[in-house]
């Protein structure tokens, strides 16, 4: 099985441990994992501000370093949603259409392809799960607490397989954080206000680490929690499923 | 052109192809073992308050009571006594006077706890709005589940106005506080007859 | 300086104890929304009949105008048609003055908003009562609604309190809603008793049979329509559906999607006038028929007004009806006002996080946060963005488009956080002014790789 990884741009710049252990993971399950090396951004900042026309240079990089592979696998939802829906490249109608189909959230990789049943990873510390929209109610990774439908979370079934770990829901269990891309600088008051009450919600619960399938989303919640002097952590899913404290 | 035209011929101009309409699928939708109980549940939790009697006899002997006590009473049920028919052409200047109001509803509706009113059955439009008090009577077998077969049971165009009341009026515009007795009536009992 | 979302959101939000308030009580509302969907096991298939039939009235939407008009002429029934805002406050303005009427009610209607019918009509020193609860209370304090369910929603106890002091002459200090409402109800009961003309809004209106539907708990629609001489009710043309049956899928979803009630207390059919009244019905497009021409967001007509999508968007609760400026506030006027005025709503579309919630409580499954998305492209390529977010955009796109390019950048962004922090913790970095910036490492994941990469492997 060739799997790519796609690992975001801020990811790369600024959590290179979170590509790090997505990358030890996949492996440590038998995947045959490459990293295309001349890979950028998915074009997602540029989409979501209104400018899905400027995203084209993107469109054609990620084509260009992403055909080929069986499986497209990255620790974030939400570059994962914006390829899967709105990668466009006219020269090469196949391989977008075989890209968009091939890409996957890392967490719905592991339950959904690689039916992962265990995993060798102790984590023992209380942990809080943020489940990022664009996951949930983009790539359906979770149920969603609006819908009637039959209850079910990807990331928690496989967060349940790690030893140790004293997992928690805050109250709203799938309430916007607030980040929402360039909205986290155009609308600052609603986006702050928004991630200070998911860390409210989780401070409830007496977590140590606040994780999530989407860094966009932790990286916004860790700068609320730095600022306020909290000792609460950020950590992505995948170093949570790679540890083995 | 005229407005008239104007509109729907941009409408024509710019509406999608035809579409099918859904088929409703009776049997998809939800039914009550005790339809009776579940309409009772559903209106006491919406502030309304349902009576089970065997017949009218009960309701009678207090309808004479009410009448007997001086308050303006209209009554709209045949069954029950002599019917005003005064209020038909009554002013609201003269309706806002009364205190209580009995009338015969077509059917209940078991899954949101309201009723059908038919303005044959209200005598005038404004009486279930306009009195503090309601009293409405249906007959336990009228009782359907949902709105699905209520809608099937009534014709809205027989007549020139009918309307579903379910409880009294209410607001929670103040901090989404309920309370009972907004503009209509304060209080609503349904007495459903065996 | 333009008012935009963002700048009146920051306002709302500085009384930070009155946006927790005001995130509370709405989440209140969808929660008590969720639990009547859930009592309901056919809730999904409900929202998909009701979706079906929107798609397929919009695709037949000329014909059912005019079978509707057809049979509420033969009603008797009068039926204006209105292009514009303009035109429909035109309309009712020629009825008041044919019957000299002093005296006018109205209940709930969103359009009359839209149309900004109560300014239009002071002009002329004619004066509209609002007469359901939440309404009365924003008129007397001289502000638009800020929710189009619970108008007074951004409004605590003792603001009314004193609001109804100050015009009722209620108890100074007394906010105990039961008063309030109690002076409220002898307050309007006035109103009604005396009015000589009712304007109500429409719910839905059915083609089969030219008669229409409002839903109010009050019984303010009602107390008006049946008292006055005269009663007018407005419709955005979209209002139509095409059979009384209908009404039942409908009728199910609205109040138990906008309040959780499992129906509103009245729910009134109206057919024909009552003798000796005179009842009239103003049809109107105001962009409607535009927006029906944009494939993309012509769906946004399907709109029953229950304000499920206000009350779950985690936007709307934490910046207030206000902030977004216009008559139909939250998701659905951010997919509705661009197509009114682009423009002046060019901030709206992107009020939002996208997070998808209002798409999932809407009852007729309109696609509302992909619809906010497309806007955004709409209102990027039409030139109503920033400036400076198309220069960002545009520098953006040149840098991630040339990997080498974007590789050197990161480097050295990373390197000067490091040696200088002070380069982005400072003023002018917004996220920086509640946030803290992370920390940057000294190595990409790439770098890393490059170096480790192999070993991994074996």
């Amino acid at each position: 099985m060739k799997v790519a990884l796609f690992i975001p741009c801020y990811i790369d710049q600024f959590y290179p441990q979170v590509g790090i252990a997505t990358l030890q993971l996949l492996e440590k399950l038998g995947c045959d994992v490459s990293f295309p090396l001349e890979q950028s951004c998915c074009g997602q900042p540029m989409a979501n501000s209104g400018f899905a026309s400027l995203s084209k240079g993107c469109d054609i990089n990620f084509v260009k370093n992403f055909s080929g592979f069986d499986y497209i696998v990255a620790p974030s939802g939400s570059c994962v949603l914006h390829i899967k829906e709105h990668l466009k490249a006219e020269l090469h109608l196949e391989e977008v259409s075989r890209i968009r189909n091939n890409i996957y959230e890392l967490s719905e990789f592991l339950t959904d392809v690689l039916k992962v049943k265990k995993l060798n990873a102790r984590f023992p510390f209380k942990v809080g799960l943020h489940n990022s929209c664009h996951g949930q109610r983009g790539l359906h990774l979770s149920s969603m607490t609006e819908t009637m439908l039959p209850a079910f979370s990807k990331p928690e079934q496989l967060l349940n397989m790690v030893k140790d770990i004293q997992l928690s829901n805050p109250k709203r269990n799938d309430e916007c954080c607030g980040f929402g891309g360039t909205f986290c600088v155009f609308e600052e008051a609603v986006s702050v206000k928004m991630g200070k009450d998911r860390v409210e919600e989780h401070d409830a619960n007496s977590v140590d680490y606040i994780t999530g399938g989407d860094t966009s989303c932790l990286m916004h919640l860790e700068g609320i929690l730095k600022r306020q002097g909290s000792k609460v952590k950020i950590i992505h899913i995948a170093e949570i499923l790679n540890s083995s404290l | 052109m005229s407005a008239r035209e104007n509109i729907l011929n941009a409408i024509a101009t710019n509406q999608p192809s035809l579409v099918p309409l859904p088929v409703i699928e009776r049997n998809a939708v939800i039914d009550y073992e005790d339809r009776y109980a579940q309409f009772k549940t559903v209106l006491e939790s919406i502030g309304g308050k349902v009576k089970l009697i065997q017949n009218l006899t009960e309701l009678k002997k207090q309808f004479i009571a009410d009448k007997a006590s001086g308050n303006f009473v209209i009554n709209a049920v045949a069954d029950l006594g002599e019917l005003d028919n005064q209020v038909a052409s009554m002013q609201a200047s003269d309706m806002e006077k009364v205190e209580k109001t009995y009338i015969k509803a077509t059917l209940g509706v078991a899954e949101n706890g309201a009723v059908w009113v038919y303005e044959s059955q209200m005598q005038n439009r404004l009486l279930p709005f306009i009195c503090q008090h309601l009293i409405i009577v249906i007959d336990k077998k009228d009782i359907v589940a949902t709105m699905h077969q209520a809608y099937e049971s009534i014709d809205v165009a027989k007549e020139g106005f009918g309307a579903f009341i379910a409880g009294p009026s209410k607001t929670a515009d103040i901090e989404q506080s309920l309370v009972i007795g907004a503009h209509g009536a304060r209080s609503a009992t349904v007495y459903v007859v065996e | 300086m333009k008012t935009t979302h963002s700048k009146l959101a920051e306002k709302f939000i500085a009384d930070e104890p009155r946006t927790d308030w005001h995130d509370e009580t709405l989440w209140f509302v969808r929660e008590k929304r969720d639990k009547a969907a859930h009592g309901l096991p056919e809730w999904e298939q409900l929202r998909e009949w009701a979706s079906q039939i929107k798609n397929h009235t919009l695709s037949n939407l000329s014909d059912y105008l005019k079978e509707f008009e057809e049979k509420a002429k033969a009603n008797g029934i009068i039926v204006h048609w209105a292009e514009n805002g303009a035109e429909h406050n035109k309309i009712i303005h020629g009825i008041i003055q044919r019957h000299k009427i002093q005296k006018i009610v109205k209940s709930k209607s969103m359009l009359t908003e839209e149309c900004h019918l109560n300014e239009y009509l002071q002009q002329y020193n004619i004066e509209v009562v609002d007469t359901d609860l939440g309404e009365r209370i924003v008129q007397f304090r001289k502000e638009p609604p800020s929710h189009i369910v619970l108008p007074a929603i951004h409004l605590k106890k003792e603001d009314v309190s004193a609001t109804f002091h100050e015009h009722l002459g209620t108890e100074k200090g007394n906010n105990d809603p039961q008063y309030l409402t109690e002076a409220a109800r002898q307050h309007l009961r006035d109103k009604f008793v005396q009015s000589e003309l009712a304007i109500t809004g429409v719910n839905f209106a059915v083609a089969e049979t030219g008669g229409f539907v409002v839903c109010t708990n009050e019984g303010n629609a009602d107390m008006g329509a049946h008292t006055a001489a005269i009663h007018i009710a407005c419709m955005g043309f979209e209002k139509i559906i095409p059979k009384a049956e209908h009404l039942g899928v409908f009728l199910r979803l609205l109040a138990r999607s906008a309040t959780g009630q499992p129906i509103t207390t009245y729910s009134s059919h109206f057919q024909k006038p009552r003798p000796g009244q005179e009842m009239h019905i103003v049809i109107v497009d105001n962009g409607r028929s535009k927006q029906l021409s944009r494939e993309d967001f012509r769906n946004s007509l399907k709109c029953i007004r229950c304000a499920a999508c206000f009350n779950t968007c985690p936007v709307y609760r934490r910046s207030g009806g206000h902030s977004y400026h216009t008559a139909v506030a939250g998701p659905i006027g951010s997919i509705l006002n661009p197509n009114l005025d682009m423009k002046a709503n060019a901030d709206l579309p992107f009020a939002s996080t996208l997070c998808g919630s209002c798409t999932n409580v809407c009852p007729v499954k309109i696609n509302i946060h992909e619809q906010l998305w497309k806007w955004r492209q709409v209102i990027a390529a039409e030139g109503y963005t920033d400036a400076t977010k198309k220069i960002g955009m545009n520098a953006m796109a040149f840098l991630f488009s040339k990997p080498s390019l974007y590789r050197f950048a990161g480097k050295w962004g990373r390197w000067m956080m490091r040696i200088f922090p002070f380069v982005t913790n400072n003023k002018l970095n917004i996220w920086y002014k509640q946030r803290e910036m992370p920390e940057s490492p000294k190595e990409s994941f790439r770098d890393w790789y490059l170096k480790n990469g192999k070993i991994n492997r074996n």
